[in-house]
C-alpha cells in the first residue's frame, strides 16, 4: 500500500472520536457536542479526499486495501471505493453531522450520545466499503449496538420496546445471513465478495455448490436475502421499523432513515446481485411482488398514521421499495435484449434515489422534530393545524422537502424517481403501473399531512410557536439547497456512478 | 430581428428569476417582488414576439435546440426547446394575458399581508407554463407539466387559513395528479419504444415521421396500435389538467383562490395546457387514422370526451349561483369544445379557440374579480344586482366577454372560433354526436351568460355590499379594456381571411362550404338560448337575494341535479375515497395486528427458549454485556432480566451455530 489509507481512515476516524469522547469523561457538554460534530464531518472531509483521487470512468475498485487478517479462514481486510460506494459515503457524510446538529439540545449526557453516534457512523461506514464478508458482518451487526442504545436510552416513551424489537428482528436476519455465508465459504473457501461474484459470473460457483446438495443454493440465497430484506426492510419484514424510527431521537431517525437503510440496498446491489444471479432471477416474480407491496402498501400505510414519525417512516418503506422493484424487475428482466438501457436507468435510478430519498427523509424527520420541539413532544397530525401562519419560514423549508420527497420534477426526487420507472417500465411495464399507485398514495399522504400542519386554522398554541432559529436554518439549508442542485443538475451525481453501472449493464448476468 | 430556438430559454427564465428575486425578497418588498414579476413579464413577452415573427417566416418549420441533460449509459438524457407557431402563438397569448393579470392584481390584491409572496407564486406559474410551451422533449414537458400544477396548488390554497381553500389545493394537485400517471406512464412507454423524449430532433424525435410509423406498425393489447395506446395515456394528463370529464371536479374548486388566479391559471393558460399538449403531440395522436381495423382511434375518444364535457360543463353552469363558479363551468365547457376540435381533425380551430379563450375568459375573470372587490367579497350572484350603473366599465366590458364566450359572430372574437369548432364537427365522418351536443352546448351558454348578466347587472342591489359598490380604479379597469379590446380584435384574425389558419397550419385552409348555413343555425340557437334565458330571468328581475331562481321553480329536480353539479363529487367520495380510505386501513391494520402478530408469536417461541437456556446463560457472556449496561444505568433504566437475555442469547445462540457450522463444513470440505 503505498498511498494513505483513505478508506480506512474513513471508517476508523468516526471510531477514534468515539474513543475520545468515550474515555474523556470530564468534558464539558459543549465540548463534547463540538467534538462530536468535527469527528462526524471527517467523513465529508475525507470523502471528498477520496472523491479527489476517484476516477469515475474506472468502473473498477479503488483506493483498494488489502491486508491478510485471518490466514486460517483466507480472510483479508479489504476496502475498496466504487461509484456507488462513494455517493453513500457522501451520504453518510452529509446526514451524520446534520443529525449531530439536529441533537445539539440533547439534555441527557451529550457526550455519550456521540460517542454511540460516532460509532454506529463509522460502523455504517465499514459497511459501505467492505469488500470481505467477515468485517462486512463485524460492521453490520456492531451497527446495532450503538443503535440500541440511542433509541433506548433517549427514545420516546415507546422507545424500550422498539429497540428490542428492532434488534432482534435485524439479528433475527442476520443470523441466517451468517449461515448462509458459512455455507458459501465452506463451498468456496472465500468470504471474499469479488471473488464469490467472479466464481457467480463465470459459473464454478453453482457447481461448487451444487456439491453441497440440492437444498444448499437456495437456502444460502433465502438467508442472505432474508438478512438483506429485514435491513432495508422488503415487505413484510418491515414492522420493526415504523416503532424504530417513530420512538428514536431525531438525530437518530434521521441516520436510520438516511444512511442505515441504504446499507439494506447497498448490500442487495453488492451482495446479493453480484453472487446470486440464477436464484434472483428464479425468484424475481414473488419478490416483484413484495416490492410492490412495500411501494403500494406502505403508501396506503402511511396515510392511515396520525403519529407524523411514523408515517415518515413508511413513507421510507415506500421510497426503498422503488429501489427493491427495480432491483427485481432488472433481475426479471435481465434476459431481454433490449435490456442494456433500462438497465442502466434502473441502476442509475437506485443510486440517486437512496441519495435523494437520505436528504429528503432525514429533512422531513428534522421538521417534524422541530415541530415536537415547539409543541412539548407533540406528534399526532391532529395536535397542530395553521403552523405556516405562525413559522413561514419553517413552512417553505419543510414545503420544499416534503415535494422532494413527493417527486416533483425541479427538484431531486423526481429524477431518481423517474429512472426507476424508465427502467422498470422497460423490464416489467405490469409492475411501473401498478407502482404509480404509490406515487399516487405519497402524494396524498404527504398533502394530508401539509394541509393538516400547516393549513387551516391555527392549532392550541400554535400561535406562539417561534420560525426556526438560526442553528436550526444551518441544520436545514444544506440538504434543501443540494435538493434544488440535484434537482437541475443531476449529473453533479450521476457521473459519478454511471459508467459503474454502464458496465454493469454490459455483462447483464 | 429574429431569435434562434436556443435562445427560446429566455422566455421561462425571466419569470423565474423574479420569482427567485420574490422569494428571497423580505415580507415588506412589496415593490420590488410586484416589481420584478411584472417587468419580467414584460420582457417575456417581447422575446415571445421576437419568436413569433421568427416562427412565421418559415410556418412549416420546428426550429429544435437539444442539449444532453446528464450522463445515462454510454449516451446522455437530453432534453430541448422548440419553435414553431404553437409555441409562439401560445407564448404571445400567456405574456401577454399574463401581464394584464400580474397588474390588475397590483390592485386587487394590494391588501393582502402575503403580497410579494402572491407575485413569488404567480412568477413561479408563469415561468413552469412558459417552459411548457418551449419544451422539446415530453419529459422536460412533464417536468413543466408538475410545476406548473404545484404553483396551481399554491395559488389555490393561497388564503390557506380557510380550511375549503386548503382542501380545494389538495383536490386540484391529487386530481389532476391521477391524470398525471397516465401521462407519466404514456411517456415512459414512448421513451422505451422510440429510444428519445424528443419532439424534433433531425429525424429521430419521436413526432418525426419515422417513429410515429413505427409506432402505428406495432399492436398492443386488444389490438391496438402502439400509437394509440401512448396517445391515450398523454390524454389522460390532459383530461386531469384541462378539467375534462371525468377528472373535472377539481376545478370549480379550485376557484378558492384569488380571483387573479382564476383569470390566469384556471382560465387562460394552465387549463389549455392539456390542449396544447394534445396539440403538440398531435402526430402521434392522429397516427392511428391511416389503420382501419383498429378497435378505436385516439382522436375518437378525445372527440367524445370533449363533446360531454362541453355539454355537462354548460349544464352545470346554468344552475350556479356563485359568479365565479358559473364561469369555471364554462370554462370546462369550452375546454371541452377545444378537445372536441381537436378529436374531429381541425387542430387549428382548437388553437383559435384556445387563444381566443384565453383573452376573453380572463376578461370575464377579472370581470369578476372587479364586481367582487367592489362587493366586499360577495360571489353570489343572487345578492348582487344593479352594478349596470355602479361599474360602467365592469359592466360594459363584462358584457363584451359573455357575447364573446356565447359566441355572436362578427365582432366577437369567440364568434369565430367556436364557428370553426361547429363546422370540423359538422363534417367529422364518424359520428353526429359530437356536433348535435355542441349545438346544445351553444344554447345552454347562451343561456347561462343571459341569466349570469341580468342576475349580476341589473335589477336592484340586493345587500348592502351591492348597494355600496363602485368602481374599481384604473390599475383593475384598464386591463379590462384592453383584454376586451382584444377579445373583439382577434375576430380580425379570423375575418375577413383566416389569416390565423394560414399562420397555424399552411396547408390546411377552412373549408368555407356551408359555413354560411351554419352560421345562420348557431346565430339562431345563440337567440333561443338568451330569448329563454330572458324570458325566466330577464323578463322579472329578482328582487330579492332570497326568491327563488325562477328555473328552480319550473323544473326543481333538474335544477337540484345541475346545482349540486350532478353529483360527482359525492359519487367519487363514496366510490373511490370509500376505496381509498378501505385500502389504507387495510394496509394499516394488516401491519399492526397480522403481521406484528406473527412477529410477536416467534418472538415469545424465542422468548420461551430462551428462559430454558437462561440458567446456562446468566454467568457466560452476560457478564460483559451487563457491564456496559450497567454503565447506562445511572440514567435510570431498568432492564428486567428476561428482556436483557434476548438479544446476548441471540448473539451467543449465533456465534455458536457459526462456529459449529464453519468446523462442520471444513471438516466436510477436507474429506
Amino acid at each position: 500500500m503505498n498511498h494513505l489509507p483513505i478508506l480506512s481512515l474513513l471508517v476508523f476516524t468516526p471510531w477514534i472520536g468515539a474513543l475520545v469522547l468515550g474515555t474523556l469523561r470530564k468534558l464539558s457538554p459543549g465540548t463534547a457536542r463540538w467534538l462530536g460534530l468535527l469527528f462526524s464531518l471527517s467523513t465529508l472531509a475525507l470523502g471528498f479526499v477520496a472523491l479527489s483521487s476517484f476516477s469515475a470512468a474506472n468502473p473498477g475498485m479503488q483506493l483498494v486495501e488489502d491486508l491478510p487478517w485471518i490466514t486460517a479462514l483466507n480472510v483479508h481486510y479489504r476496502l475498496g471505493l466504487d461509484g456507488l460506494s462513494l455517493v453513500l459515503v457522501l451520504l453518510t457524510g452529509l446526514i451524520a453531522p446534520m443529525a449531530l446538529l439536529a441533537s445539539w439540545r440533547v439534555e441527557r449526557s451529550p457526550r455519550q450520545f456521540n460517542a454511540l453516534f460516532l460509532v454506529l457512523q463509522g460502523a455504517a461506514l465499514g459497511v459501505f466499503l467492505a469488500l470481505n464478508f467477515v468485517h462486512w458482518f463485524v460492521f453490520w451487526e456492531l451497527s446495532l449496538i450503538p443503535a440500541f442504545f440511542l433509541l433506548k436510552i433517549w427514545g420516546g416513551p415507546g422507545a424500550a420496546r422498539a429497540a428490542y424489537q428492532f434488534v432482534i428482528y435485524t439479528i433475527g436476519g442476520s443470523a441466517f445471513m451468517l449461515l448462509g455465508f458459512a455455507a458459501l465459504y465452506a463451498a468456496t473457501g472465500s468470504f471474499d465478495f469479488q471473488v464469490l461474484a467472479t466464481m457467480a459470473a463465470d459459473g464454478s460457483l453453482t457447481t461448487k455448490l451444487a456439491g453441497l446438495g440440492h437444498f444448499w443454493p437456495q437456502a444460502i440465497f433465502l438467508g442472505v436475502l432474508l438478512g438483506l430484506a429485514v435491513k432495508v426492510p422488503l415487505y413484510p419484514f418491515h414492522t420493526w421499523l415504523p416503532p424504530a424510527y417513530a420512538e428514536a431521537p431525531t438525530g437518530l431517525s434521521m441516520f436510520l432513515t438516511g444512511v442505515m437503510s441504504k446499507m439494506g440496498v447497498h448490500g442487495f446491489l453488492r451482495i446479493l446481485w453480484p453472487i446470486f444471479p440464477a436464484q434472483l432471477h428464479a425468484a424475481a416474480t414473488p419478490l416483484l411482488w413484495l416490492a410492490l407491496g412495500g411501494v403500494v402498501l406502505g403508501a396506503f400505510a402511511a396515510l392511515r398514521q396520525t403519529d407524523m414519525k411514523r408515517m415518515v417512516a413508511y413513507s421510507s418503506i415506500n421510497h426503498l421499495s422503488y429501489c427493491l422493484l427495480a432491483l427485481f424487475a432488472l433481475a426479471a428482466g435481465s434476459t431481454s435484449p433490449t435490456a442494456g438501457i433500462e438497465a442502466v436507468s434502473a441502476f442509475n435510478g437506485i443510486a440517486l434515489q437512496m441519495f435523494n430519498h437520505g436528504l429528503s427523509a432525514a429533512a422531513l424527520f428534522f421538521c417534524v422534530g422541530v415541530l415536537e420541539d415547539r409543541s412539548g413532544g407533540k406528534r399526532s397530525l391532529a395536535d397542530f393545524g395553521g403552523v405556516r401562519t405562525a413559522m413561514p419560514v419553517f413552512a417553505g423549508l419543510c414545503g420544499i422537502a416534503l415535494f422532494s420527497s413527493l417527486g416533483l420534477p425541479g427538484l431531486n426526487g423526481f429524477v431518481g424517481e423517474f429512472l426507476l420507472f424508465r427502467g422498470i417500465f422497460g423490464l416489467t411495464p405490469w409492475a411501473a403501473a401498478i407502482a404509480t399507485l404509490g406515487l399516487l398514495a405519497t402524494a396524498l399522504f404527504l398533502l394530508t399531512f401539509w394541509q393538516r400542519v400547516f393549513h387551516g386554522p391555527q392549532g392550541s398554541g400554535v400561535a406562539k410557536f417561534r420560525d426556526l432559529s438560526g442553528w436550526e436554518i444551518v441544520t436545514l439549508v444544506p440538504a434543501i439547497a443540494l435538493m434544488f442542485v440535484l434537482g437541475v443538475y443531476p449529473q453533479l451525481l450521476v457521473q459519478l456512478f454511471n459508467p459503474l453501472f454502464t458496465a454493469w449493464s454490459a455483462h447483464l448476468p | 430581428m429574429t431569435i434562434t430556438a436556443q435562445s427560446l430559454w429566455l422566455i421561462p427564465a425571466l419569470p423565474l428569476l423574479a420569482a427567485g428575486i420574490g422569494a428571497l425578497t423580505p415580507r415588506n418588498g412589496r415593490g420590488l417582488a410586484s416589481g420584478a414579476a411584472i417587468g419580467a413579464m414584460i420582457l417575456s413577452f417581447i422575446v415571445s414576439c421576437l419568436a413569433l415573427s421568427t416562427a412565421l417566416a418559415d410556418p412549416a418549420a420546428h426550429l429544435a435546440y437539444n442539449f444532453s441533460w446528464f450522463d445515462l449509459g454510454t449516451s446522455t438524457l437530453r432534453l430541448g426547446f422548440l419553435l414553431d407557431p404553437l409555441t409562439a402563438f401560445m407564448c404571445v397569448m400567456v405574456t401577454f394575458v399574463g401581464t394584464l393579470i400580474f397588474v390588475f392584481s397590483l390592485g386587487y390584491m394590494k391588501e393582502d399581508a402575503n403580497f410579494k409572496q402572491f407575485f413569488c407564486f404567480l412568477s413561479l406559474f408563469a415561468a413552469a407554463m412558459l417552459g411548457l410551451l418551449v419544451a422539446n422533449s415530453l419529459l422536460l414537458l412533464f417536468i413543466c407539466w408538475e410545476l406548473v400544477g404545484l404553483a396551481s396548488y399554491l395559488l389555490i390554497g393561497f388564503w390557506f387559513h380557510k380550511p375549503s381553500a386548503a382542501a380545494a389545493a389538495k383536490k386540484a394537485f391529487i386530481t389532476t395528479r391521477i391524470g398525471d400517471l397516465g401521462l407519466l406512464l404514456g411517456l415512459l412507454w414512448l421513451y422505451h419504444s422510440t429510444g428519445s423524449s424528443l419532439f424534433f430532433d433531425g429525424g429521430n424525435g419521436c413526432l418525426e415521421s419515422g417513429m410515429i410509423s413505427s409506432l402505428v406498425g406495432q399492436s398492443v393489447c386488444g389490438g391496438l396500435a402502439l400509437s394509440t395506446a401512448i396517445g391515450l395515456l398523454i390524454f389522460c394528463g390532459a383530461v386531469g389538467k384541462s378539467g375534462q370529464f371525468p377528472l373535472h371536479v377539481w376545478l370549480p374548486d379550485a376557484m378558492e383562490g384569488p380571483t387573479p388566479v382564476s383569470a390566469l391559471i384556471h382560465a387562460a393558460t394552465m387549463v389549455a395546457a392539456g390542449v396544447f399538449l394534445v396539440a403538440r403531440v398531435y402526430p402521434l395522436m392522429e397516427a392511428d387514422k391511416v389503420l382501419a381495423a383498429v378497435p378505436v382511434h385516439a382522436l375518437t375518444v378525445v372527440a367524445f370526451i370533449g363533446a360531454i364535457t362541453a355539454l355537462m360543463g354548460a349544464l352545470i353552469a346554468c344552475a350556479q349561483n356563485d359568479i365565479k363558479r358559473v364561469l369555471a363551468f364554462s370554462t370546462v365547457s369550452q375546454l371541452g369544445y377545444m378537445m372536441l376540435a381537436l378529436g374531429v381533425g381541425s387542430w387549428t380551430a382548437a388553437i383559435f379557440h384556445l387563444l381566443t379563450h384565453a383573452f376573453f375568459k380572463a376578461l370575464l375573470f377579472l370581470g369578476a374579480g372587479s364586481v367582487i372587490h367592489a362587493a366586499h367579497h360577495e360571489q353570489d350572484i343572487r345578492s348582487l344586482g344593479g352594478l349596470s350603473r355602479k361599474m360602467k366599465v365592469t359592466f360594459i366590458t363584462f358584457s363584451i366577454g359573455t357575447m364573446a364566450l356565447v359566441g355572436v359572430p362578427f365582432l366577437f372574437s369567440g364568434g369565430w372560433s367556436k364557428e370553426a369548432i361547429l363546422h370540423a364537427a359538422h363534417g367529422w365522418p364518424t359520428s353526429p354526436i359530437p356536433f348535435f351536443a355542441a349545438l346544445a352546448g351553444v344554447v345552454l351558454t347562451a343561456f347561462y351568460n343571459t341569466r349570469l348578466v341580468s342576475e349580476t347587472f341589473f335589477g336592484k342591489p340586493r345587500s348592502h355590499a351591492s348597494e355600496h359598490a363602485h368602481e374599481n380604479p384604473a390599475v383593475m379597469t384598464v386591463p379590462l379594456v384592453i383584454l376586451a379590446a382584444c377579445a373583439m380584435l382577434l375576430s380580425l384574425l379570423a375575418w375577413p381571411t383566416p389569416w390565423l389558419q394560414h399562420q397555424l397550419e399552411p396547408t390546411a385552409l377552412l373549408e368555407e362550404e356551408g359555413g354560411a348555413t351554419l352560421l345562420l343555425i348557431s346565430v339562431l340557437l345563440i337567440a333561443i338560448g338568451a330569448g329563454v334565458s330572458w324570458f325566466f330571468y330577464g323578463r322579472k328581475l329578482r328582487l330579492t337575494a332570497e326568491a327563488a331562481d325562477p328555473l328552480q321553480s319550473a323544473a326543481p329536480g333538474v335544477f337540484a341535479a345541475l346545482a349540486n353539479r350532478l353529483g360527482f363529487d359525492e359519487l367519487y367520495a363514496a366510490t373511490v375515497g370509500q376505496l381509498n380510505t378501505a385500502v389504507a386501513i387495510v394496509a394499516d391494520v394488516f401491519d399492526r395486528y397480522i403481521l406484528d402478530g406473527a412477529i410477536r408469536l416467534l418472538a415469545g417461541l424465542g422468548e420461551m427458549t430462551g428462559m430454558v437456556n437462561r440458567s446456562v446463560d446468566e454467568d457466560g457472556l452476560n457478564g460483559g454485556f451487563d457491564t456496559v449496561s450497567e454503565s447506562l444505568r445511572g440514567t435510570g433504566f431498568r432492564y428486567s432480566h428476561a428482556q436483557t437475555g434476548r438479544p446476548q442469547g441471540y448473539l451467543r445462540t449465533i456465534a455458536v451455530a457459526f462456529t459449529v457450522l464453519v468446523l462442520l463444513f471444513l471438516l466436510g470440505g477436507s474429506r
